[in-house]
């Protein structure tokens, strides 16, 4: 039985005193793009919504923080940081990102021909925006824009 | 994350949404899902741990080349180490959960990666 996470951080925030989250209720089917070439053919790009950021960069601040930040796949992992409002799940990505920005893990399968290339960039944004409106308005065109030049066939997406 | 994914497959990018809350994720309703039922902030596998992060990667892009029903979330087979014992506190609804302010101060990792950052900027 999987982890009941909406009823048990609505009460925590409920008790904390924190301004309730709002999750997105998306009872439309979704929209579907089918990939267009086999998967050892495909460029990949990756989207970290874990607030991930290079030493050196501004960090993300809390209150609908709409920015990105891009990451270059070579970037020596102990100069990945974070900063992501739900600061409590924090020691593991501090301890190793790859559990959380796992680019290793795709340059790897694009080394073995799994997959066909993976962009030199990592996307970074901070997932805990509240505010719906901002994410679709600023943040979702943007990170398109993004891959779009990437001209990336596919993004995997990875959250907190 | 699922709202993103929505708005890129809308404009035809392919995409698959890794994630270890199921009820998040379904409540998101994404094109693809791919579920690692592990505590949050280990999306992608165990800390230290390069090989079960490769298998993750490896089957949740196996997924994205599978599902063809719009909405899917393949559960991925895996168990995190130590057993069931993070389910207890991850469920408990008056656990700790202190954090700094929601203001729009940049909250840094480090004193130093704040003072990097202003010499980067020019400041």
């Amino acid at each position: 039985m999987s982890v009941g996470y909406i009823k048990a951080i609505t009460e925590r925030y409920e008790k904390l005193g924190y301004a309730a989250y709002q999750w997105v209720q998306a009872n439309d089917p979704p929209p579907f793009a089918p990939l267009r070439k086999p998967l050892k053919d495909c460029r990949i790009g990756m989207l970290s919504t874990s607030g991930a950021y290079v030493v050196g960069q501004k960090a993300y601040f809390y209150k609908d923080d709409t920015s990105t930040r891009t990451i270059a796949a070579t970037t020596d992992k102990r100069h990945i940081h974070f900063s992501h409002l739900t600061e409590n799940y924090l020691p593991g990505p501090r301890r190793d990102p790859g559990c959380i920005v796992p680019v290793d893990a795709l340059q790897r399968l694009a080394a073995e021909n799994a997959i066909g290339a993976v962009d030199p960039d990592v996307i970074s944004c901070m997932g805990a925006v509240y505010s719906q409106r901002r994410v679709r308005e600023e943040l979702a065109p943007s990170l398109l824009e993004t891959f779009q030049s990437q001209h990336v066939d596919a993004v995997l997406l990875v959250p907190m | 994350m699922c709202l993103v994914a929505r708005h890129l497959e809308a404009a035809g990018i392919a995409t698959i949404c890794l994630g270890s809350a199921l009820d998040i994720l379904q409540s998101g309703n994404p094109p693809r899902g791919a579920f690692t039922d592990f505590p949050l902030g280990h999306t992608a596998g165990p800390p230290d741990d390069p090989e079960q992060q490769y298998r993750i990667v490896r089957d949740s892009l196996r997924a994205l080349d599978s599902i063809s029903t719009p909405g899917d979330i393949r559960h991925l087979n895996v168990a995190w180490p130590g057993g069931d014992a993070w389910r207890i506190e991850a469920e408990r609804g008056d656990s700790s959960d202190e954090r700094s302010p929601r203001d729009t101060e940049p909250r840094y990792q480090t004193e130093q990666d704040r003072v990097l950052a202003a010499a980067m900027a020019g400041n």
